[in-house]
């Protein structure tokens, strides 16, 4: 893939619209940093097992017991669209 | 009213307990303060009209904090410094809010940051930039610019800010000031808005040790509400004031001593390596071997986090939202009006280090990687207590200097990185000045949950300096 086309498959992955001067320059951008970062294959990480987090050993669960947590209307306040106790969404299913 | 500027926080809440001082007094001085100085600081994103409630008393109570605006506020605005949030008001506290209410302190407002925590500058903030206080043509450094101006300049006797690669101790160094990073587990994440989940941690920026110990004693602890949090038993940090350090191993990483590296900034370094010395402390060299990969191991390992945990942001529940039209519509452009310009970097590059046939080179690769900058630092403290570092390659650089260059920036942040990597606590200690004023810091990193030994090393340290006494006259 080649770098124009990298910044444009990521921005619809990742859902988010770039004018022409954004995509120019974060092309520019994304290269150098791509660059940079591809030093990691100097190393050899054969067998390396991988580090994805500290407390991985075992599942935490709570008791089943119904509690308050937030209040509906607390949240629902921060809607950008509601109706009634809503959120109002645009139409999914074509 | 007496001049406050020159109080430690545990020593304004022992005069307010004692009666010497008034708490309504104490609030007014530093409300005053900010009124004054903040106009060209920009430290604050929003100050409150009072400092909210709290009931409970500690050896903190009654003192006025700043609260980073990544971190939740029950009825307040939380933004992160980015415009798809201007307007989102927080539904809970955060646990460590929480924590300081139930202690007495009294929140006063919060502190500017680089958008969604995404920077070494402050300059990433829809607000526009926060000044450094001692030289207000240069950047306080970044993330958590806000709180550590804001404490620099004495505003408010302490913060709280995050530290995802640097950006409590970074901007601490900058400012002039004491910023911890605690291990990743010591303090809940609950409620602080998620950049990089395995790596974030809350601590303090304080202008000295001893207020340090008592904020983190109140904020650190297990909860259960963050599962990440660690289930020890909670331990009490001032009985780490101790002014003895002697037999503390001190572990020297020639690695953090090469290229780059500002010549009067290792002047104070070794300057302060000869003062632990005198104070009994033995050192060693030592070498982390992986130190040049742990740049580019952070920038994959956050960035495919931060794209994740930033998924959220879409316009649909919360946030604005922008475009009627369909899904995909709204979607597209609730993001791209919404985020920033580091904030889509971020995303971009994480997107593309977890994408299909990128996914092995990249993110599975940098997690190996990852784990043997661990193992550097598991081999290293073996022979040693503690790894001392500069804290930044330079001191403060000038607003704009390096924002079209993110690599540059990114590089920033070379020394701090690795110990979010390992999960290690980790603290910059103010401890000298450059040309022009400018705060010098060095860096301590211990073994997992030994923040006592950084603490004891910077209180001592700070018996013998008064670096951490200098106020800038901004």
């Amino acid at each position: 893939m080649t770098k124009e086309d990298i910044v444009a498959y990521v921005a619809n992955l990742a859902r988010i619209h770039i004018s022409r001067e954004e995509k120019e320059f974060l092309e520019g951008q994304l290269t150098k940093i791509l660059d940079y970062i591809g030093k990691l294959k100097e190393l050899d990480v054969e067998g390396v097992e991988p580090m994805s987090g500290f407390r991985l050993s075992h599942n935490i669960t709570r008791d089943d017991v119904t509690k308050q947590s937030h209040v509906r209307e607390d949240i629902l306040r921060n809607a950008p669209n509601r109706e009634g106790d809503y959120f109002k969404v645009p139409k999914v299913i074509e | 009213m007496k001049d406050l500027t020159v109080l430690t926080g545990s020593e304004i809440a022992q005069g307010i307990k004692d009666g010497s001082l008034n708490e309504e007094g104490v609030l007014s001085f530093f409300k005053a303060r900010i009124e004054k100085k903040d106009t060209s600081l920009k430290s604050f994103v929003e100050v409150y009209d009072k400092p909210l409630e709290a009931d409970g008393s500690s050896d903190l109570g009654g003192v006025p904090i700043a609260i980073k605006d990544n971190i939740c506020i029950k009825g307040k605005k939380i933004t992160c410094a980015s415009k798809i949030l201007a307007s989102h008001v927080s539904v809970y506290d955060a646990t460590v809010v929480e924590r300081l209410k139930k202690t007495g302190l009294r929140i006063v407002g919060t502190a500017n940051m680089d958008e969604f925590a995404f920077g070494s500058s402050t300059e990433n903030s829809c607000y526009g930039p926060t000044k450094n206080p001692w030289d207000t043509s240069r950047v306080p450094g970044g993330s958590s610019g806000g709180s550590a101006a804001a404490v620099g300049a004495r505003l408010v006797p302490f913060a709280l800010g995050s530290d995802t690669g640097g950006s409590i101790r970074q901007p601490a160094c900058f400012c002039g000031v004491v910023g911890f990073k605690p291990t990743y587990g010591r303090v809940s994440r609950y409620g602080l808005v998620a950049f990089g989940s395995s790596l974030d941690q809350i601590g303090p920026l304080t202008t000295n040790f001893i207020d340090c110990a008592h904020l983190l004693n109140i904020i650190s602890g297990y909860d259960p509400k963050d599962s990440t949090s660690d289930m020890a038993e909670s331990v009490d940090f001032t009985g780490a004031l101790v002014d003895d350090v002697k037999n503390i191993r001190i572990g020297i990483p020639k690695e953090y001593f090469g290229e780059g590296l500002d010549g009067q900034v290792r002047q104070a370094i070794n300057e302060a390596i000869e003062i632990f010395k005198k104070k009994g402390v033995q050192t060693v060299q030592v070498s982390l071997p992986h130190t040049e990969y742990a740049v580019a191991t952070y920038y994959i390992v956050a960035s495919s986090e931060a794209s994740s945990n930033l998924q959220r942001f879409d316009g649909i529940r919360y946030g604005a939202r922008c475009a009627s039209g369909n899904l995909k519509e709204v979607y597209f452009a609730s993001r791209g009006k919404g985020l920033g310009d580091e904030s889509k970097r971020r995303i971009f590059l994480g997107t593309h280090s977890l994408s299909s046939g990128y996914y092995d080179a990249y993110y599975a690769r940098a997690l190996k990687v990852r784990t043997l900058i661990r193992r550097d630092f598991d081999e290293v403290f073996r022979n040693v207590d503690v790894v001392l570092t500069p804290t930044s390659p330079t001191p403060a650089f000038k607003i704009g200097e390096k924002v079209t260059d993110p690599l540059s920036m990114y590089l920033s942040d070379i020394y701090t990185i690795s110990a979010n990597l390992a999960g290690l606590p980790a603290v910059s200690v103010p401890c000298g000045f450059a040309k022009g004023n400018l705060p010098i810091g060095l860096q301590l990193i211990a073994r997992a949950f030994d923040e006592s030994t950084l603490i004891r090393l910077g209180f001592s340290y700070q018996r013998t300096t008064d670096f951490h006494k200098r106020i800038p006259s901004v």
